[in-house]
């Protein structure tokens, strides 16, 4: 098992996210992040997919991918060529002020924002590359943690590459 | 000019180059079917007794023809009952088009009568499909559909157009018919990769596909062969593709292919497949399989290349353009070794031919072959009869050979004869089992309607042959439901339809049968006998390699 995170330039119509993700069904991928946006055209938007498989399945993947006619361009993303992000929010028990003054400096030491603050509860927003962000929620696990969301990764490649020179296959 | 959305749907079928398009009718179709009546000078519709059957139609029209091949049928129960035809033609990658109404746009999603999602039910059995949003797309999505099922590999497209949209005005004018996309030869590095592996074999095979079919690379095929000295085999897709004539050509190679064409398969070392895809009934136990061979593949579809073996030289490209770019690297092999060694395993084959007389499957094919014409086609069902079909049949053009090969789609037969027929203008066959001639013989009624000049020849062996055949070898003969002996007269229920008919329970029955048949104008049953225990040999049991091959 490898863990893949791959980005699918497609058409901007309804149902395509349907057929895109329909193909990780029929291969029993589990999709562990997705994203889904509008791109600098109106016609494209993009889809990033974190998920875990292996080489042959995902290179069949791929190539099953590239022949839906909404698909324009597919490319894996590597950490050691890409920058990645997510955003998190995480919603934990205030406890009446008790261990705030920890909960501040973790907050602090991840460049967590403090968004909403009641007497009982405090929800922390958060961006970051996805392992920070795991490493963040982990530390919360010392408070109680009420409620979590996160978006699914986003990623771009460094330098001049972009999506939309890939050719297909 | 101003026209409503269902003249334009027809007109733009007609401008597609579409004459004969399959379907029924109902409430969400109707302005459809409405336009189809005011155009029916330029375009003809035939009107099948179910929708499977119309779809299976559309199907043998587009194998038999190369053209795409045109359904239609009503939303909710006839756009399901296109879900087999559909899914058929997906798996041996057939152009087609189904179109469906569905209710209007203010009513989707209200679970309205008749309402049926059809578009996600279809998403992965169609190569593509479109919901039609307004009349002003309808045109060019319909382009676009005849554009994506008759471009690359071919495929069916589903476009689903909602009752408000039939009846929207808008303006059309005509356009050419839609090419598919331009074709490609695959790349120069592969091909000179290619070429140095086929040069550097001593023991070449070519293996011949549906693809070869679709791509018209016939010709090529056999230079390719003739220029390295190697046998030709093929999948039951490729049937039909080169003249069973040929002398190179070994016949099917796979589960229940010819006893040399699986054995040189086997002991090649190096296949050049052309157009297949390598499925497990061709292949049997894919580790073995792979082992001391290379494999040289071309195919359209990209994905093919290493999707079910390991391929050590992958091209995706045309295989027409790719060929003619390959042979031309390829020196000329003389492999005396190679053509003794094939000469004895069509040696052993020869002890096996079952030519022994009076009436059995193969008599009864080899029977059939004598009134057999170049332009016949002979479409098949699923079961025993289709393998003894698929052995024994012998063909001298392509396309002539028309069976359900990816989905096994027993009931596919009746539809896709009569849709040959239409397709090719002459007389078509349907070799067909009793048990999948009981799914779809209602479609018996469309070919007398019609006067289709059809041929049916049941092999009636009064089981579900080929699943009792796996009962008796894999199941210690518990035969749990697959003896049929049923009460039906097929010779009366064809005269029940207006059709012919009569029964055959000798080799001379048979013969005269077919004579009578073969000068009627119109459709005749054969009712043939054949023994329940009949079995189809080769086999090279499931998941096994042809070691354990199993000839008698
Ligand atoms: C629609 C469908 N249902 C079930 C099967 C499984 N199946 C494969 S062959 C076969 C028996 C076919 O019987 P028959 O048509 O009489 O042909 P025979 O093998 O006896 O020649 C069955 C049930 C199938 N292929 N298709
Ligand atoms: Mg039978």
């Amino acid at each position: 098992m490898k863990r893949y995170t791959v980005a699918v330039l497609v058409k901007n119509e309804y149902g395509v996210l349907n057929r895109v993700t329909s193909m990780f069904r029929r291969r029993r991928f589990n999709i562990l992040a997705l994203t889904v946006s509008e791109t600098e055209t109106p016609e494209l938007s993009r889809i990033t997919v974190l998920f875990d498989g292996d080489d042959g399945n995902e290179e069949q993947l791929v190539n099953q991918l590239y022949k839906l006619p909404d698909v324009k361009s597919i490319k894996e993303l590597h950490s050691d060529d890409s920058v990645s992000a997510e955003l998190l929010l995480i919603k934990v028990k205030n406890g009446d002020g008790v261990g705030e003054g920890i909960l501040r400096a973790a907050a602090n030491a991840f460049d967590a924002k403090i968004v909403d603050y009641t007497k009982e509860t405090v929800i922390m927003q958060m961006t970051g590359e996805r392992d920070r962000i795991d490493a963040f929620i982990d530390l919360m696990r010392g408070f109680e943690i009420l409620e979590i969301c996160r978006t699914g990764i986003v990623s771009l490649e460094r330098g001049e590459v972009t999506i939309r020179k890939v050719t297909n296959i | 000019m101003k026209l409503t959305g269902a003249d334009i749907l027809v007109r733009t079928l007609i401008e597609q180059g579409c004459k004969t398009v399959f379907g029924y009718p109902g409430g969400q179709i109707l302005n459809v079917y409405d336009s189809l009546y005011k155009y029916g000078d330029e375009i003809t519709h035939v009107l099948a007794a179910h929708e499977q059957g119309a779809a299976h139609a559309a199907d043998g029209y587009a194998r038999s023809t190369g053209k795409v091949g045109v359904v239609i049928a009503t939303s909710g129960p006839g756009a399901t009952n296109l879900v087999t035809g559909i899914a058929t033609a997906m798996l041996d990658s057939v152009p087609l088009v189904a179109i469906t109404g569905n209710v209007g746009s203010d009513s989707i999603g209200r679970d309205s009568f008749q309402e049926i999602d059809i578009t996600g039910v279809t998403l992965p059995i169609t190569k593509h499909n479109y919901f039609v949003g307004s009349v002003e797309e309808l045109a060019d999505t319909l382009r676009e559909a005849f554009r994506i099922a008759s471009s690359g590999r071919p495929g069916p497209v589903l476009v689903d157009v909602p009752k408000n949209v039939q009846i929207s005005s808008c303006e059309y004018e005509p356009l050419p018919p839609a090419l598919p996309d331009e074709k490609f030869a695959a790349k120069d590095i592969r091909v000179e990769q290619a070429a140095e592996l086929i040069n550097s074999s001593v023991r070449p095979y070519v293996y011949v596909g549906g693809g070869v079919i679709s791509a018209g690379a016939y010709d090529e095929a056999i230079a390719l062969a003739e220029t390295i000295d190697a046998p030709i085999g093929c999948s039951l897709m490729g049937i039909s593709a080169v003249p069973t004539k040929n002398p190179r050509f070994l016949g099917m190679q796979g589960m229940h292919g010819h006893y040399a064409s699986s054995v040189a398969f086997s002991e090649s070392d190096c296949i050049i497949a052309l157009g297949g895809r390598f499925n497990d009934r061709v292949t049997g136990d894919r580790e073995k399989f792979n082992e001391k061979k290379h494999i040289v593949h071309i195919d359209v579809d990209g994905s093919e290349l290493g999707k079910n073996v390991t391929v050590e030289v992958g091209l995706r490209g045309d295989l027409k353009l790719t060929l003619e770019k390959l042979i031309k690297l390829l020196s000329k092999k003389h492999l005396p070794a190679w053509q003794a060694r094939i000469g004895e395993l069509k040696a052993v084959e020869s002890q096996y031919s079952c030519d022994k007389g009076g009436l059995n499957p193969h008599t009864a094919m080899y029977a059939l072959n004598e009134f057999l014409g170049e332009n016949t086609a002979v479409a098949t069902d699923v079961g025993q009869h289709q393998m003894w079909a698929a052995q024994d049949l012998s063909f001298s053009k392509p396309r002539r050979f028309i069976s359900s090969g990816g989905l096994g789609t027993m009931g596919f037969g009746m539809g896709a004869a009569i849709g040959a027929a239409i397709g090719s203008g002459e007389r078509s066959v349907l070799v067909t089992g009793d048990g999948s001639f009981g799914m779809n013989l209602n479609e018996l009624a469309t070919a007398v309607s019609y006067r289709v000049p059809l041929v049916v020849l049941i092999m009636n062996n009064g089981v579900l042959g080929m699943v009792r055949q796996w009962q008796t070898l894999f199941f210690g003969k518990r035969y749990s439901n697959t003896v049929l002996a049923r009460k039906t007269d097929f010779t009366a229920l064809a005269k029940a339809f207006g059709a012919e008919g009569e029964r055959a329970e000798t080799l001379g029955e048979l013969k005269s049968a077919l004579y009578h048949a073969f000068s009627y104008d119109g459709a005749y049953v054969i009712d043939c006998a054949v023994d329940k225990d009949e079995m189809v040999f080769p086999m090279v049991p499931p998941g096994a390699s042809v070691e354990n091959l199993i000839l008698k």
